[in-house]
């Protein structure tokens, strides 16, 4: 579990557009990673390489290294599929399954690759699940309600759980907070804090307070200009980059005077 | 009417004469186009059950009182205006030519909408498109004269079994399943897709599992529709199946009667000369059995539609707390 990840001269196209140009980076294992920047400088893009998720896009495609723990995540013979079972992801929209119970959406990961499981290790998990997610209190109650009947932080923390249900080592998430309300964004840092002990996480994030209240490390990517690639502008220690950043660009956008 | 309403610098003007009468005129135009569409189904409706009826209240012995004597009799040994004869062989002919059809154009026309959907790119994708838009316009009288050259080269020259008419069927079943569920598997969410892969799962198990469960409520009400569309085929029947007075279970061999083509045959039968006293005979027999069986069918599309209606509520995707 957790494991360490280091990106090498990484490059993102879709089609022949290049989105993420020439990353290079490393993230820690057990620790929060923040991704930072202005719209479309490719945050989104380059998670989802972390996860082969980038290339599922018609015509999109991938050039660089991405290793975890060594190991090339786009080696000649690696499954993708494999590799999505180890690198989990949370999107920005809540999105659990409209036809599944909350308890399902929590197996979804197990039962939809056609694994059977017996009925109390199932019931197992959805709790120990649910509880590592912060949310078995509020649904051991309704586990057999449809997942689309929970709150929208609640379907977030659903969809956390959905991922953590898998025993990934890595967990991304793009915006996670971006369609919830405070308080709900509140319990997806406090869970964050909880998930970092056992998982690596990379968090995208457009809420400066938020990178800086929840992450260890953070990467400030930038873009040139509409149609040129996001690039990597600089990463290090959170509180070195929102106190002393090295680069101009980083400070421009932390202290709010761009994107 | 209501005078302009002041208050400082805020000033609400009143509801526009103009726009009331407009919206009044629209709203009543609306309602009477409504009842125009409707006059012609009620008519229908009331027509096909009080000529239907008529049928099911005299029995084959001649006895004026309701009874089922219609559904559970064949047309074998009827003739002239005895009041006896039924639809029996029809209405089974009918379910399994339909369900034969529906078996062939179901796994087609949905595996074709997966990979147009799912899979398809490019020239071969756009290829399927076009000849699935084409095979939209067949004629049905050219789809059974296809299906009855098909097995005329096949199983020789001449053959007409109920096989013969599925494939004419299914012929016309294939573009409409394959155009409803490719609207249902493209209306389901590209965020689920993108869920189910980030899980580890792979590509063929997600669109299973996901994208056609997901669509599952309403690929099945397009199938339904599809079924309730070719249920009442006549033309390509007559040529593929030909007609049958009594029973025939088995698609693979010799004729079957449908009920379609037992109503253009009894229609065309005309008025039956009575001429005996002495035994009970109806005059305008045909045309009364003609009635119920086109009853009939009608209240096996009906019942299509309710079951599909019924499916979409059970399967569809779960809302709402
Ligand atoms: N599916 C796609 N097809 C083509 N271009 C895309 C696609 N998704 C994103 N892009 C482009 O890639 C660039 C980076 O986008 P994205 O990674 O979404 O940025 P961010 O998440 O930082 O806002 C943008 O210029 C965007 O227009
Ligand atoms: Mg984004």
């Amino acid at each position: 579990m957790a494991k360490r990840i280091d990106v090498n001269n990484l490059n993102a196209f879709y089609g022949k557009f290049l989105a993420v140009e020439g990353v290079s980076l490393s993230i820690e294992p057990k620790s929060v990673t923040a991704l930072i920047g202005p719209s479309g400088c490719g945050k989104s893009t380059f998670i989802r390489t972390i996860n082969r998720m980038h290339e599922v896009i018609p015509g999109a495609r991938v050039e660089g290294e991405v290793l975890m723990d060594g190991i090339d995540l786009y080696g000649t013979n690696v499954d993708p599929v494999a590799v999505r079972r180890h690198v989990g992801m949370v999107f920005q929209r809540p999105n659990p399954f409209p036809t599944m119970t909350i308890a399902e959406n929590v197996l979804a990961g197990i039962r939809l690759n056609n694994r059977r499981l017996p009925k109390d290790q199932a019931e197992e998990i959805v709790e120990g699940t649910l509880r590592a997610a912060n949310l078995w209190d509020e649904v051991k109650d309704r586990l057999e309600r449809p997942g689309s009947s929970l709150s929208g932080g609640q379907q977030q923390r659903l969809c956390i759980a959905r991922a953590i249900a898998v025993k990934p080592d890595v967990i991304l998430m793009d915006e996670p907070c971006s369609a919830l309300d405070p308080i709900s964004t509140l319990a997806i840092e406090d869970l964050m804090a909880e998930l970092k002990e056992n998982y690596t996480i990379v968090i995208v994030t457009h809420n400066m307070q938020q990178a800086a209240r929840v992450s260890d490390r953070t990467a400030f990517f930038n873009i040139a200009g509409a149609g040129k690639p996001g690039k990597l502008v600089e990463m290090n220690a959170t509180s070195v980059i929102f106190s002393a950043p090295a680069e101009k660009a980083t400070e421009d956008y932390i202290s709010g005077r761009f994107g | 009417m209501a005078a302009v309403v002041e208050q400082g610098t805020l000033t609400l003007e009143p509801l526009s004469r103009r726009r009331a009468t407009v919206d009044r005129l629209m709203q009543a135009a609306v309602y009477a186009a409504f009842t125009l569409a409707l006059i012609p189904l009620v008519w229908l409706i009331v027509t096909v059950i009080s000529r239907g009826v008529g049928r099911f209240m005299i029995d084959s012995d001649g006895e004026s009182h309701f009874n089922w004597d219609f559904l559970t009799q064949s047309m074998r040994g009827v003739y002239g205006g005895m009041p006896a004869g039924g639809i029996l062989h029809a209405a089974t002919g009918t379910l399994i030519i339909t369900l034969i059809a529906a078996a062939i154009s179901v796994p087609i026309g949905l595996l074709t909408a997966i990979y147009v959907v799912e899979y398809g790119r490019g020239p071969l994708k756009r290829a399927i498109t076009f000849f699935v838009d084409v095979m939209t316009g067949i004629p049905s009288i050219v789809a059974g004269l296809f299906a009855y050259a098909l097995f005329a080269v096949l199983a020789g020259p001449g053959t007409k079994t109920a096989i013969v008419g599925a494939v004419a069927l299914a012929v016309l079943m294939i573009p409409v399943v394959v155009r409803s569920s490719e609207e249902m598997l493209r209306i389901v969410p590209n965020e689920l897709r993108e869920a189910s892969l980030a899980l580890g799962v792979p590509k063929w198990l997600t669109v299973l599992k996901i994208v056609v469960r997901t669509a599952f409520a309403g690929i099945t009400t397009g199938v339904m529709l599809a079924i309730a569309r070719v249920i009442g085929e006549t033309a390509p029947l007559l040529i593929a199946v030909g007609v049958a007075d009594s029973m025939n279970w088995d698609p693979l061999d010799g004729r079957m009667m449908t009920l379609p083509v037992y109503i253009v045959s009894e229609y065309r039968k005309g008025p039956q000369p009575c001429n005996n006293p002495d035994v009970a005979c109806i005059a305008d027999i045909t045309v009364q059995r003609a009635w119920a069986a086109a009853l009939v069918l009608i209240l096996i599309v009906m019942a299509l539609n309710l079951i599909a209606r019924l499916i979409a509520k059970y399967l569809s995707p779960k809302t709402g707390r």
